[in-house]
């Protein structure tokens, strides 16, 4: 029997609520990009079954839930999910510290590649803004996975084909 | 060791089917090409409407937290509080009401000499009450969804006041809701003038709640800190009067051509609850003047230009306030075939701020 994957989203819809939880305006610049860390997180660990496609309909929600360009993250959001997809079982045998440096690189790709678009279309703005939520990500990244992985096992645990 | 339990492993099935490089070019092509429409503005507006109402009730389910807490604010709340609130909302609308009254001979006044001096009257404009859902966006851009859509009447472009000033101005509709933009928003843009010499110019967001900038007035432009800025009412979009704020800084010390302003938005941008959307009235000031060249249309002013007067005549504790309220209203429509002096509106009135 295979686990079920709803978990899976429903880990995506909660992180996309969370970023668009009101939060004071001087703590905005820190809300961390919760909905990249849930997608580096499935694509590390799941790459079989959370994959680039999956990225790119989250990066979908994304870009509607913010108003952003539609494929703004979509774009981002699936190279993220290729390249760690490609890396997975490097980035697995990292130390924990390490892998969060990569996290952080990673993630830096990905606003990066935001930054490029909205270049690209005229809105380009380098504020606390777009390099906080990255920083607040990679310090948050730890406790995450740590409360993911809880979840990930109780799901392989039902599932015969980790077995 | 490593934190990861080598579990049975994942990368075994189905990704090797696809590999995740040609996966990753489908989903980038289809991004840009989404991109370069959206960007376009083609095709998608109709699908970004539909994207945005699937997305409302999530965020409805955001905002209910908040909504909750005021529901029950407002429902345990205490009796004395309650009376107490009451008596100070009554004591304001009274004083509030006064003031009106003054407003109302002033607005008479006004007209009429606005009519003597054969310019065009200023009507009110309607307002609908919506709400600000507690949903934040985009962290580099000042968005807000509201919960009045098109269903509500609320139109692409409608501008958007609070009791303090303007706010902004609807960018999609959705429906059930509606996405609108600050005037704080980098990508905005309102046209204002100066209250004390009617000095017009652009102010423009900046992305900062606090702050916009005047980019366009040159080093001898009069104009200095603690100027009052209202909507000029040119382009259409924003009614004509309306406070956007107050300046706060003029720097002309940089060497440029061009003065560096700051101003202070007049709304409360960054305690937004509730805001007004301004239904203009057909006639009204900033209605878009038809073509250049063909004669705009007198019959929508007179009419206004008559009925204004009226309640100054009509109600007595006015007449005292003012003392021309008692002149006959005839006075006023006399001269009711006004030729329109008000300027067509130019979109970008930046070009004649850049030669004074």
């Amino acid at each position: 029997m295979r686990a079920p994957r709803w978990p899976v989203w429903l880990l995506v819809l909660l992180a996309l609520a969370a970023e668009l939880l009101p939060l004071p305006a001087a703590m905005q610049p820190l809300r961390p990009a919760w909905t990249t860390m849930v997608v580096i997180y499935w694509a590390l660990m799941w790459p079989g079954r959370f994959g680039v496609f999956s990225a790119f309909l989250v990066g979908l929600c994304v870009d509607v839930a913010h108003g952003s360009l539609l494929g703004q993250h979509a774009l981002s959001l699936s190279l993220l999910a290729y390249l760690v997809v490609r890396l997975h079982l490097q980035l697995r045998v990292f130390p924990l510290w390490q892998l969060t440096l990569s996290v952080f690189a990673l993630m830096f790709i990905e606003a990066f590649v935001l930054l490029w678009i909205d270049g690209a279309t005229g809105r380009a703005e380098f504020g606390p803004g777009r390099w906080g939520p990255v920083v607040a990500a990679a310090l948050l990244w730890p406790a995450l996975m740590a409360a993911m992985d809880r979840v990930r096992e109780r799901l392989e645990r039902r599932d015969s084909s980790f077995a | 060791m490593s934190p990861f339990p080598s579990s049975a492993d994942s990368e075994g099935r189905a990704y090797r089917n696809a590999s995740p490089g040609l996966r990753f070019f489908l989903t980038a092509s289809l991004a840009l090409a989404l991109m370069f429409l959206d960007h376009r503005g083609i095709y998608l507006a109709q699908v970004r409407a539909y994207l945005g109402a699937a997305m409302y009730p999530l965020q409805i389910a955001i905002d209910s937290p908040s909504a909750g807490l005021d529901w029950v604010r407002e429902n345990l709340a205490r009796r004395k509080t309650l009376q107490a609130e009451n008596a100070a909302l009554r004591s304001q609308s009274l004083t509030n009401r006064a003031e009106l009254q003054r407003l109302a001979a002033l607005q008479a006044e006004n007209a009429r000499f606005r009519a003597l001096l054969d310019s065009k009257t200023r009507v009110s404009n309607r307002v609908v009450v919506a709400e600000i859902l507690a949903v934040d966006m985009d962290p580099l851009r000042h968005r807000v969804i509201l919960n009045k859509g098109g269903r509500e009447g609320v139109i692409e472009g409608q501008a958007l006041i609070d009791a303090m000033g303007v706010v902004g101005q609807i960018t999609r509709d959705q429906g059930d809701s509606a996405e609108a933009i600050l005037i704080t928003d980098p990508d905005h843009a309102v046209p204002i003038e100066v209250v004390r010499n009617g000095l017009r110019s652009i102010a423009v967001g900046t992305g900062d709640l606090e702050r916009l900038s005047l980019p366009f007035l040159t080093r001898n432009a009069d104009i200095k800190a603690g100027d009052l800025l209202i909507t000029s009412g040119l382009g259409g979009t924003f009614p004509p009067g309306y406070p956007v704020g107050t300046v706060t800084a003029v720097d002309g010390s940089s060497g440029d051509a061009f003065l560096e302003i700051a101003a202070r938005p007049a709304a409360n941008l960054d305690r937004l609850h509730e805001v007004l959307l301004v239904f203009l009235q057909p006639g009204s000031a900033a209605t878009p003047a038809p073509a250049p060249g063909q004669p705009p249309p007198l019959v929508a002013s007179p009419p206004v230009e008559a009925a204004a007067p009226s309640p100054a005549t009509e109600t007595p504790p006015l007449v005292t306030a003012t003392p021309n309220a008692d002149t006959p209203p005839a006075a006023a429509v006399e001269p009711v075939p006004v030729p329109e002096p008000e300027p067509v509106p130019v979109p970008m009135p930046m070009p004649e701020e850049v030669q004074e």
